[in-house]
């Protein structure tokens, strides 16, 4: 009986190498797997009772893990919810947004960067500690671009976002209406969802930031990109002729389209700089119409449209140029119109590229990693995605922004002592809707330090009061001043 | 066969100081755990380690003593991997255990009555061993442990008695115990095989006709082989319990190939399991589920019933990663009935795949003794007993710890000393207890038949020669 003893034995032994085998299988190469589960509440339930890392603003933590009596240990708290809300993102039971996601590996202490530490956490037998977020905001811009957002009228929908031209540092990006971040980190986990339901259907979606996740017409502020494309050409600079009046017929049909006031914008004829000034419509749809969708396509994708740009805050959504604009469609598209939808972070992204001679510089919210004893760890170099036009197109924008703040549409943002480039946008919807105000700018001129995108969405503002400037301009001014008077 | 320990001139040592050792371990291990435990959940050392640990102890020690006096050549290693095995179990009950009461639940004494049964499971140990002195006596009950074997089976459907735990009507309940016979079935089981298949093999193994390459038995032998594929259907049917079905059938083929030696047995057997299976599978809506969880355990999740128990131990066993979260840092009380049928994903989440590892082999290792004790063993009752009972072993780990780490389909079996349940833990000493009888036997030097001195006065009388 003792061969078959033995293929028994043979097959048992085949029984349990099957078994480790698969434990090393599961437990080593589908962990990774398993642990990105969404549905994994032990991941959850472990980041939930660990101690976070903190994010700060400068010296502030705006958000910190504070010990909590109940089972889980920490709360995470915030201390400036609805201003710094659309950065952060929450931190709940159920998930998390903002920061606070694209960050989760630092602040909950898992990323590689943090080994030596959870190192001497292990063998010290201390919990583990996240690391921290230092965050490229400057609090003074915050401050001022959230009190502006805040001082319009009624229920005001809007977004800004002011970057550092150099470094494509994200210096403010507020967005209202908002939450409160600290609701949803609540371990009352029954209120939570609650409000997250209630958040979620609300129609003014408090949960979007506006400054990266909402894409509207750009209206007028897109001219700087058909200026841009217009001058880049070759054909045209600051002083050339180009065609006013007070209507263009689109291309292969019996439409035309009017300035915005009704006006000639001066003249037949007039200077780019008079056409940037009075932001004539007529002038900036000829000019595409002339250049052609492919070198409007083009301008645009190089100041950043049809990509998204900002890899460390979660929900940016991709401004559009599309390439199939029928002629109609593309003369339209010089002023914003049509079928172009920006962000206002997009339109930020060209503001900030006119200040830097041209370049485009990858934005970025989280200026530095650091352990828990603030030892940094990393830091976000500048990075430059392209090359959007010359320094000599640049420097003829910028003059052009100029004039237009001294003795254009764009006065409210005039900063004593300081030169201001900028450009209003009041971009059409529908007819039932009122338009949308938006405001783009930098300063100063010379020596460009921030530079500033501004949408209402809507406000409480009688339509006929709704314009770029006056809207988006004096929180333009605001953010810039808050800058420059550091 | 009968004399190859003296023919060889090999003669077994006892090895019972190197048992103790390795006991001195083993409870290392129980002790040691329990500690742990305590100082990882609560984070001090339990009040009542000194009298835990005194009674586990003692526990071992009584085992120990036992053996050392009624089968000093047993084999030494398989008390130790059993003690380890217990103890840690008795940790990780315990651990859920604080869990369960610091959430609020009602029972939370499960380790408090796993070392109860742990006491009645050495009691038997020592009595099985004590009252039990020669393995062959079993032979005389062959039918009647058949009998009682299968009657225990049916004992669940009896009104009364019988009761329905989720979902498989398993267990019986008298005087407020609930039990389950299966457990105490499959030894009983395991004899009436060994006894049977002695008797009989020889029509088993060499009647029949050879087909293409296989000798196939005849038909009329094929008798038990149906007999058992019957009853393990009904189990797998009636009771809705597979990994019982799926246990008592293949410990039947096994020791059916060991006793014949044909793989035509084998070949037989698998076709009746697979053509049984599929039709289980088609007609039984359990067998279904749990086949579909199985291939796609995270699209059911939120079902019900759904796969929510496994997929919740594999996220434990996944989180668990290579060393473990540590006691009291992982959430094994996630997983339902992590104490008893999914113990091995609480150890893989709180001790990580080293732990997984060192239990699967302690179970190989008990394994590999069961069968090396067959091997030696100088009977063919004795060698099928230790068969069975390691395939019994084999087979349950195999069926447990695969449906738990996901590598078979979930069945409902607990992994043997490491799960909490009174009949299992008691029906497993007593199998200890069997094979080292079996190997006492076997390693003990065979019996001496030395000329007797004729010289004495009543050297006309009969000799009688002692055989043990």
């Amino acid at each position: 009986m003792n061969k078959p003893i033995r293929v028994v034995s043979v097959f048992c032994l085949v029984l349990f190498l099957a078994l480790l085998v698969n434990a090393s299988y599961l437990m080593y190469v589908r962990a990774d797997s398993l642990s990105d589960d969404p549905r994994n509440r032990r991941i959850i339930t472990a980041t939930f009772s660990r101690e976070r890392g903190a994010i700060l603003v400068g010296k502030e933590a705006i958000a910190r893990s504070v010990p909590s009596d109940d089972k889980y240990k920490f709360q995470r708290t915030y201390s400036q919810p609805y201003k710094y809300a659309p950065i952060t993102g929450y931190f709940s039971w159920y998930g998390q947004t903002g920061v606070e996601s694209s960050q989760n590996s630092v602040l909950a202490g898992d990323d590689s960067r943090l080994f030596v530490t959870r190192l001497v956490d292990m063998l010290s037998n201390s919990d583990p500690k996240g690391g921290n977020v230092q965050l490229a905001t400057n609090a003074a811009a915050q401050d001022a671009a959230w009190d502006g957002l805040e001082g319009l009228p009624g229920d005001a929908q809007g977004a800004v976002v002011a970057l550092e031209p150099t470094t494509g540092r994200v210096l403010a990006m507020a967005s209202t209406p908002t939450f409160d971040p600290n609701k949803l980190a609540s371990h009352d986990f029954g209120a939570v969802a609650d409000l997250s339901k209630e958040l979620n259907a609300d129609p003014r979606e408090p949960l979007i930031n506006r400054a990266i996740g909402t894409t509207l017409p750009p209206g007028s502020t897109f001219k700087l990109v058909t200026a841009a494309a217009a001058i880049e050409s070759g054909n045209y600079d600051a002083d050339s002729q180009v065609p006013g009046g007070y209507r263009f017929k689109l291309p292969q049909s019996s439409t035309t389209v009017g300035n915005y006031d009704g006006g000639n914008c001066g003249g037949r004829r007039i200077t780019l700089t008079q056409a940037l000034q009075v932001s004539c419509n007529v002038t900036f749809m000829s000019l595409a119409n002339e250049l052609g969708v492919d070198a409007m396509a083009e301008q645009a994708e190089a100041f950043g449209f049809n990509d998204t740009s900002l890899e460390d805050l979660g929900g940016q959504a991709e401004s559009l140029y599309p390439r199939d604009l029928d002629p109609p469609q593309t003369a339209l598209s010089g002023i914003g119109q049509s079928s172009v939808t920006a962000t206002p972070l997009q339109m930020a992204m060209v503001a900030a590229a006119i200040a830097n001679d041209g370049d485009v510089m990858r934005p970025y919210v989280v200026d530095e990693v650091r352990a828990a004893n603030l030892s940094v760890l990393d830091r976000t170099d500048p990075q430059s995605i392209s090359k959007a036009i010359s320094s000599t197109t640049a420097e003829e924008l910028t003059t052009m922004m100029v004039a237009t703040v001294d003795s254009g549409t764009a006065t409210p943002a005039q900063i004593p002592g300081v030169q201001v480039a900028g450009k209003t946008g009041t971009a059409q919807s529908t007819a039932d809707r009122p338009p949308y105000a938006w405001f783009v700018s930098f300063a100063p001129a010379d020596n460009p330090q921030v530079a500033v995108a501004v949408l209402v969405q809507s406000s409480d503002t009688s339509r006929s009061e709704i314009g770029g400037g006056r809207l988006g301009g004096p929180i333009a001014k605001a953010v810039m001043e808050a800058v420059i008077n550091q | 066969m009968s004399q190859t320990g003296t023919l060889m001139g090999f003669v077994h040592r006892r090895r019972r100081g190197a048992e103790l050792f390795l006991l001195v371990l083993a409870l290392m291990v129980g002790i040691g755990a329990y500690a742990a435990v305590g100082l990882g959940v609560e984070g001090v050392v339990p009040a009542d380690l000194v009298g835990y640990g005194g009674w586990l102890t003692a526990l071992i020690v009584a085992a120990h003593i036992t053996v050392r006096i009624v089968a000093p050549y047993a084999d030494p290693v398989l008390l130790p991997l059993v003690a380890a095995l217990n103890g840690l179990g008795l940790a990780v009950i315990r651990r859920l255990d604080l869990t369960y009461e610091a959430n609020g639940l009602a029972q939370h004494t499960f380790a408090r009555q796993q070392l109860t049964w742990m006491t009645l499971g050495v009691i038997l140990f020592i009595a099985t061993l004590v009252l039990l002195r020669d393995h062959r006596v079993l032979q005389r009950f062959t039918y009647t442990a058949g009998l009682l074997g299968i009657l225990l089976l049916i004992l669940p459907f009896l009104p009364l008695v019988g009761r329905e735990i989720n979902g498989a009507r398993i267990w019986i309940n008298v005087a407020g115990f609930s039990f389950q016979p299966g457990e105490v079935a499959k030894v009983l089981l395991v004899i009436a095989f060994a006894g049977y298949l002695v008797l009989h093999r020889d029509a088993l193994a060499l009647a029949g006709r050879r087909v293409v390459f296989i000798d196939l038995p005849r038909g009329r032998d094929l008798g038990p082989i149906l007999a058992m594929f019957g009853v393990s259907m009904m189990i797998l049917v009636l009771q809705n319990d597979l990994g019982s079905s799926l246990l008592f059938f293949g410990l039947f083929l096994a020791m059916l190939y060991v006793a014949t030696e044909r793989p035509g047995w084998l070949v037989v057997g698998g076709l009746l399991f697979g053509a049984g299976a599929l039709a289980a599978y088609t007609f039984v809506g359990n067998v279904q589920n749990r086949f579909n969880f199985w291939l796609h355990p995270m699209d059911h999740y939120d079902d019900t019933p759904g796969s929510y128990q496994l997929v919740e131990a594999l996220f434990g066993q996944g989180w668990g990663g290579l060393i473990g979260r540590g006691f009291g840092n992982g959430f094994p009380e996630r997983v339902p009935f992590a104490y008893s049928d999914f113990i091995i994903s609480t150890i893989g989440e709180e001790l990580g795949l080293s732990a997984i590892m060192a239990v699967i082999l302690c179970y190989g290792l008990i394994v590999e003794r069961a069968l090396r004790i067959a091997l030696i063993s100088r009977d063919g009752f004795g060698k099928l007993l230790a068969v069975g009972l390691g395939a019994i072993v084999a087979l349950q780990v195999f069926v447990v710890v695969g449906g738990v780490t996901g590598l078979i389909p979930l069945t409902g079996l607990t992994t043997p000393f490491l799960s909490y349940g009174g009949s299992s833990l008691v029906a497993n000493w007593v199998i200890v207890a069997l094979l080292l009888r079996v190997s006492d036997q076997a390693r003990r030097p065979a019996p001496r038949l030395d000329p007797v001195d004729d010289a004495g006065e009543d050297s006309e009388s009969t000799q009688v020669v002692k055989l043990r």
